[in-house]
Formats: C-alpha cells, structure tokens, sequence
C-alpha cells in the first residue's frame, strides 16, 4: 500500500537524492564536458561548467593521432565475440541443469561459479607463456578466448535462473507435438527465453567491455581494446584533459546506454540470482 | 521429465561447457603450482631447476609480501565499509518517493559502467592533480594550499576511486532488497510502535542481512583482484604504498620475469580468494535450494 | 487407430515404487478417465503413456506395436495439458501448426487443417492473438485445437479443467464429450474430480497408490463398487460407511450406503436421529444426522426442499436393495 507522503518531506528528499545522484554523477558529467573543451580551457582557472567555446576537434584529434577506431573496434569484437561465444555454449548446458536436473547439477553450477572466484594472477603466468608460445599474445582471438571462458560461468548462471522460470510444460508439449530436441531448443525455449537472453547478453557485453586484467597484460597494441588504450593515457598525455575527456568519453558512452537500458536485470546477474 | 532419452542428451550439451571450465582451471593452475617449486626466470631461459619451497619463502619473507598483504587488506576493507554504509543509506534515500526517482537511480548507477581505467585516469587527472585538478581548484578557491592526493595519500585515492566504482553495485542491490520488503511488515511494526529508528534496526537490517552478505563476498572477490586502478595511478607507489597481492605477482611475473616468485605469488593468492569464496559459495548454494 | 496396451508397466523413482506392476487395455475410441486421490499415480501412468518419463518395466503398445522405447514425439499421441503449455511467443494459429510444422506437412494441407479446427473449436475470433491475450476457457480450446489438428491416435488430457471456474469447466466438459462423440478417438483423461469421470468416461480406472481399484464403466462403479476405497471415492456426497452392530446384523464387517438410498421421515423408521446442518441447494437437500447411534453422522439427501431445522428428530430408513456390504479387508461382498 502506498501511502500519502506529506508534499514537503517530498521535496526535501527530491533535493536530497537530486544532488547526492549529481554529485555521484558528477565525474562522467565533468568528463563529458571537458571533451567539448580547448585544451586550455579544459584547465582554464576559474573551470566553467557549461560556459565555453564548445568544440568537437578533440574527437578529431584522437582519432587522428591514435587510430582510436582500431582500438574501438577492437572492443566491440572482443565482448561482443566473447559474448556470443559463451552464450553459443551455455545455452545447452543451462537447458540441461534447468531442465534436466540431475544428482550433479546443483554441484556443477556451484563448480562453476567457483572457477569465477579463481584470482587471475593464479593463472596469469601460464596464460601469458601458453599465449607467447602459440602466438596468441596481442591477438584477438586470444582475448575472445578468454573473456569467454571468464564470463562463461556467470552466463551459464544467469541462463539457468531464466529457464527455471519457465515451466517444463510447455517444452514437453513441444515434445508431444513431434519436436526433436532441436527444435524444442530452437523454436520453443530459445523464443521465450529471449528476454532472459537479452540480459544475460547485454551484461556479459558490459563486463567484458570493461574487463581491465586480461585486456592491459595480454595486449600491446594492435588487438588492445579500449581498455588498454585508455591506459596508455596515463602520462604524459593524461594531461591533455580535453583530449583524454574526448577518448574517454567515446570510451564509456556505449556500454553506458547499454548498461542503462539492462539496469534492472544487472542485480539478478550480478548476485547470481541471489538477490532479485 | 526424465527419461534416459532426455538425459543423456542433458549430458551431451552440458559437456562443452564443463570440459572448458575444467580445463581453464586445472591446466593453467598446475603449471603454476608446478612453476611456483622451479626457479624460472624468463631473462635466462633454460636454466630452471627444482627450488623446493625457496620461491615460497621468498616470496612470503619479502617486506614488500607484507606491504602488499596490508594494502589489500586495506583496499579491501576501505572500499567495503564505504560501499556497504553509504548503499544502505543511498538505498533508504532512494526507497522514498520523490519526483524524478528513475532519472536520479540512472545517474547513481552510471560509475559502475565505466571502465577501470577511465575512471582511474579522470580521477587522477581531471580531479586529484595538485597543479590542474579540480580538488586543487577548489582548495586554492578557498584559500588552503592544494593537496597532492596521489603523492601524501595514495592509498585512501584508490579507495576513494574504487569506491566511487562499486558504491552504485553496492546502492543497486541494497536498493532492489529493500523494495522487496514488504510494506505490510513495516506497518505492522508501527502499529506495534516501533519508531523509524526501531524499525530500521529490527525490520530493515534483518531483511537486508542476506543482501548485504552478497555485496561484501561479491565485491570481495573482485577487491583482491583490483589491479588497472593501480597500474594507471601510481604503479603500485610511492615504494610500496600502494601495492597490493595482485600488484605484486604481475610485477614479479611479468616487469621482473620471475616466474618461480610469481607463481607462488599467485597461489598465496589464490589462497586467500579460496577462503572468501568458500563463504560466497555457501551463501549462494543455500539459495539454490529454496 | 488408437488401442493401448499396458503389460506389466512398473514405474520407480528411486526406491519408491510409484507404480507397482500393472496391466491396462484401453479400446480403440473409448474415452477412458484415470482418476484418484493426488499423488495415486494417475499422472505419472499418463505421462508413461506419453513417453515423457520412462518405464522401470514392462511394456507399452500402441495398436500392437511396442512404443515402450519410441520417443514421446514418435508415439502418435497429442496430449493437453492442466497448464494448456501454449506456446506463449506464437499466436494462436502457429501454435496449432506447430505439430504440423515439425511433422513437414505442406502448407496447403496445414491450412486445411487448421481452419477446420478453428471451425470445430470456434477459434476464428481469436486466431491471430497471442496465448497471453486469451482467458482461460480460450487457451483450453486452443490447447485441443492443438492436439486435434495432428489426428493423434489418441488425446492424452492430464487435468485439462482444474484451472477452470466452475461454470466454465460445465461447459468445457460437455465440448470435450461432444468432441469425442464427434472424433471417436481414443482419449485418456486424468482428473482427480470423480464427477468429471462420471460424466465423461465411458470407463473409469480408479488409482490408488499406483494400484489399479476397479475398472468399469461409470454405472458399474456406482452400483457395485469393488472395494470401500471406490465406494467412498465414487459418488456425491459420499456414501455413507457403518459399521459395527448395523454391519454385523447384515453379516458384513461394514456396510455403506449412499445419502440417495435414504428415505427421511419425522416420525418412523430404522434409525432415529437428531438433524444438524442442513444444506439447502433447492434440487436437493442435504441433512447431516447426528446421534443415530452408528458410527458417525449419516449424510442424507432428499429431492426437492424438505422443511427440517437443526434439532429436530428424524428417522432414517435405509433402502434395503441398496445397502453394499464389505468384508474385514474392505472388499464387496455378494
């Protein structure tokens, strides 16, 4: 039951919750911003917030000095790949533990998550050798490989709990209705498990987008996602703010539409269904 | 539905993904354990031999080991104290009713979508520089002298800058727990009279107990392993300031090219993942059930 | 098209027997109601009818040939569900063809089929709308649609009518029978609802604990239930079961009789009584008869509307013709 609340308290916690959320936002803003800038303005005292020359020449100068389309790119096929790849494999298994459950499945989803829980420094040096050796290092196969194999127990996590809400029925139904495994997969689960699928998709892009351990130590330069091309701001560059504002700002704006659009379901992903 | 049919096709389509799994995890991790007894440095190569637990004690007698262990800990302890407080208090805030709740929520969310090293180089630059940033804008604005944050307090920086990261994860989960309460409980307990504060302690933190746990082992397993945040800022400085496990192994690994050290670096940090998540795993299992 | 066999099918999960060996022949076109208490077995016998679990042991046939081990898409059988398990992303037209879809019948014919089932089931209304739009006297008759377009050899129904309101579920059990009078199909029909299986079988199994009870048509099971398990479960109210001295002066260790079998005087009879509730439904009456001196309360029911109130003394007098006697084991006495 909703119950009326005085207009005046209202008002107190709109203004309160209004600028602690600006407050919190306020970084992505002010970076956002800057890249509107001229370099000197961007470090111009007093700073202006919105009253300024505003110009687009920084988007044009990092793309020309730094061939930021490759590095873009570079991303977008590395979570993306990553992605799919893992959804491509998790897809039949979830089906099975959802569906199929047998004496094993509650211990082999838990295995799963486990190997998630593995600090990757425990495996760093093997990686990079086993990467070296085969000529994976810089590749972006390489990254694909692992990103999928780091995200894929969190998919097949979020897969399971989607199938589990839908009920056996109507999957027996396509059973008795003549469907060969396949195509009880194909036409039947995968089309209502859409919504599930979508999110599970969209959140494994974010986190594979911005995964920051595999990305900086097995890329050099031309499989470097942004992740990595961001870092190499780090000086003396960085302090060209209105350009570093501008890659950044290309850097983030993607993943957070998309983060923005999957926000309601990231609690479920994230928690592993913990918390709903 | 269960028949032999169905089952072993269940077997069938759950094998790729397990037999990845299995081999990502026992391939990589026995050759570090095998590398972490050799003496192995990729500067000389081919002259490894057995060292026994040498790399274990170097590595665990080494100053910088207890610099690193401390500084994690910290990191860790530092970010979850912020996050947990300031989610369960951001999360009551945003529970209420106020106008623009869906606009105010986008906005708390956004740091979490940043990628580690964006944030880490605005902060570092655009804010916490003592020549161009923002802060020290601010200080001389107000007539104080401009603090070097990364230089007099590296540590509490990356705190700062790690818990602006995860404190919309943290408000995210809080926030979707508390909205799951149900209001009839609440009301009950104030028709038993029980005042705000009353019921936030014997009605909300009992219901957000479950919640919270999550957010402390989650955000746990992803702290140990905080590392594009310090390779970006600092390097793992001044000296050791700010060095923590992870740090230290990928200095070891890959700028010294010490192999052995490295390893057992990894393993004592696999360790120590090892004994959070046993918690997590608990937590998360006793939910498969119900 | 349409005669099943069960020969010595056993069901286990695990170590507990859910179906101990049992034998069934089910005739080509008869509608057959399996019915029991929850958790007799009667769906689990259906579902190993329809091959979605699989049997510990013994044998299926479907028209003679052995289906024990063909797969549930294989076996020629179209199955409704309590649930109706439409398919909830296609609309009611692609829900009916998906049968036809996967069995790669040409389009032509598909249409063919599908508008007949739509005329049959007056679908036409609703055809293009998705499974979500419908209420659920709709998704039912969807759900029959569904398993009428592929001329099954048999209509598996696994509680089709429990999700029902209860003047829906009238009107949906007379389809169902029209339907059968129209197709001549076999159906197997699993319901826990005695009236349901009254109404619509033309043989009734009665299921406990995975033991078959009787088996007979609705009629036989009324008039001569074998045993006091199907005596009580059959017929409404409940026939009333005595035993003790009543039962012993009639050589039986209990004997029953139903409410209708009692004839209701206020001043003579068999046994004497004090009325309690009475529950007028304006065709019948119930009385609820207290301290008779038998066993427990005697339910009567009487035609029409029969002016007794909570208190008053009454006579009860069994029809003689119609009292069952049942041995120390329970069983029907001749």
């Amino acid at each position: 039951m909703a119950r009326a609340v005085s207009t005046r308290r209202k008002l107190i916690v709109t203004l309160l919750a209004w600028t602690i959320g600006i407050a919190i936002f306020f970084p992505i803003l002010w970076t956002v911003l800057t890249s509107f800038k001229t370099e000197a303005e961007a470090i111009a005292s007093p700073p202006s917030l919105f009253f300024f020359d505003w110009t687009t020449e920084n988007y044009a100068a990092v793309q020309s000095r730094s061939n930021y389309g490759l590095h873009f790119s570079n991303s977008v096929i590395i979570s993306l790949g990553s992605t799919l790849l893992g959804l491509l494999i998790a897809i039949p298994a979830a089906w099975s533990m959802a569906f199929v459950p047998g004496k094993w499945t509650k211990d082999i989803l838990m295995w799963m998550l486990s190997t998630k829980m593995l600090p990757p420094v425990g495996v760093l040096i093997p990686i990079y050798l086993m990467f070296r050796d085969t000529g994976l290092l810089d590749s972006r196969l390489g990254l694909v490989i692992v990103l999928t194999l780091i995200n894929l127990p969190i998919i097949v996590w979020m897969l399971y709990t989607y199938f589990k809400e839908i009920p056996v029925d109507i999957l027996e139904a396509a059973r008795m209705d003549g469907a060969a495994l396949w195509s009880e997969i194909i036409y039947v689960l995968t089309p209502m498990a859409v919504p599930g699928i979508a999110s599970t998709l969209l959140l494994n892009v974010i986190l594979a987008w911005n995964e920051a351990f595999w990305t900086l130590n097995l890329t050099a330069a031309k499989a470097a996602p942004l992740t990595a091309f961001i870092a190499s701001y780090s000086s003396p560059e960085g302090l060209f703010y209105a350009k570093l504002s501008a890659a950044s700002t290309m850097a983030i704006a993607p993943i957070l539409i998309l983060g923005w659009f999957s926000q309601k379901q990231l609690v479920r992903g994230l928690t592993f269904g913990a918390v709903k | 539905m269960a028949t032999a049919h169905s089952r072993s096709a269940a077997r069938l389509m759950i094998s790729p993904a397990v037999i990845l799994l299995l081999g990502w995890m026992i391939i990589p991790l026995s050759m570090t354990i095998y590398f972490s007894f050799l003496r192995y440095n990729l500067l000389s190569p081919g002259n490894e031999s057995w060292a026994g637990f040498d790399n274990y004690r170097y590595f665990l007698t080494d100053p910088a080991f207890f610099d690193a262990m401390g500084n994690t800990f910290i990191l860790v302890l530092g970010v979850l104290l912020i996050t947990v407080v300031g989610g369960i208090l951001l999360g009551l805030l945003l529970d209420q009713p106020f106008f623009g709740q869906g606009i105010v929520r986008i906005l708390v969310i956004a740091p979490f979508f940043v990628m580690p090293t964006v944030s880490a180089l605005v902060w570092k630059n655009m804010f916490m520089n003592p020549v161009n940033g923002l802060f020290a804008y601010m200080a001389t604005a107000v007539g104080l002298e401009p603090f070097d944050f990364l230089s007099h307090a590296p540590l509490a920086s990356i705190i700062l800058i790690v818990s602006w990261q995860w404190l919309p994860f943290a408000t995210l989960i809080l926030l979707t727990a508390l909205q799951s309460l149900d209001q009839e409980q609440l009301e009950a307990s104030e028709m038993d009279g029980a005042g705000p504060i009353n019921r936030f302690i014997f009605i909300m933190l009992p219901h957000l107990g479950r919640a919270i746990t999550v957010v402390i082992l989650i955000q746990t397993i992803f702290l140990l392993s905080i590392f594009a945040e310090i390779l970006v800022t600092t390097n793992g400085g001044p000296g050791t300031a700010t060095t923590n496990l992870t740090y230290l192994v990928y200095v070891q690994s890959l700028l010294q090219f010490d192999v052995g050290g490295g390893s057992a670096g990894g393993i004592v940090a696999v360790i120590l993942a090892n004994i959070v998540a046993i918690f997590l795993m608990r937590m998360i299992g006793k939910n498969l059930d119900a | 098209m349409g005669r099943i066999t069960l020969d010595k099918v056993t069901k286990r999960f695990g170590d507990v027997e859910v179906i101990p060996p049992l034998d069934l022949t089910i005739e080509e076109g008869e509608f057959v109601v399996f019915v029991g208490p929850s958790g007799c077995g009667k769906s689990t016998l259906l579902r190993l009818i329809a091959g979605l679990e699989d049997v510990t042991g013994g044998q299926i046939r479907i028209d003679g040939k052995d289906a024990t081990e063909t797969p549930p898409a294989k076996r020629g059988l179209a199955m409704v569900f309590q649930s109706y398990a439409l398919y909830p992303h296609m609309s009611v037209r692609k829900n009916i063809a998906f049968p036809l879809k996967m069995a790669g019948m040409d389009q032509a014919e598909q249409k063919r089929r599908i508008d007949n089932a739509a005329k049959v089931l007056n679908l036409a209304d609703y055809i293009d709308r998705r499974p979500g739009q419908l209420s659920g006297g709709q998704r039912q008759r969807v759900a029959i649609g569904r398993a009428i377009v592929r001329e099954p050899a048999a209509f598996l129904f696994d509680e089709p009518l429990s999700n029902l309101d209860a003047a829906l579920r009238v009107g949906m059990r007379l389809e169902i029978s029209e339907l059968h009078e129209r197709l001549k199909t076999t159906m197997v029909y699993v319901t826990h609802d005695q009236v349901e299986a009254m109404t619509m079988a033309d043989k009734i199994v009665v299921l406990r604990a995975g033991h078959i009870e009787q088996v007979g048509s609705p009629l036989e099971l009324y008039r001569a239930p074998r045993n006091l398990f199907v005596a009580s479960f059959i017929g409404s109210p409940k026939m009333n079961l005595i035993s003790g001295s009543e039962a012993a002066k009639r050589s039986a260790s209990t004997i029953g009789i139903r409410p209708e079998h009692i004839s209701v005087s206020p001043t003579e009879g068999l046994w004497k009584g004090r009325v309690g509730v009475s529950e007028h439904l304006g065709s019948d009456t119930f009385f609820y008869v207290h301290d008779t001196g038998l066993a427990d309360d005697i339910t009567v029911r009487v035609s029409g509307e029969v002016e007794l109130r909570a208190g008053d003394t009454v006579y009860l007098t069994p029809d003689a013709e119609k009292i069952h006697r049942f041995d120390q084991a329970g069983l029907r006495l001749k």
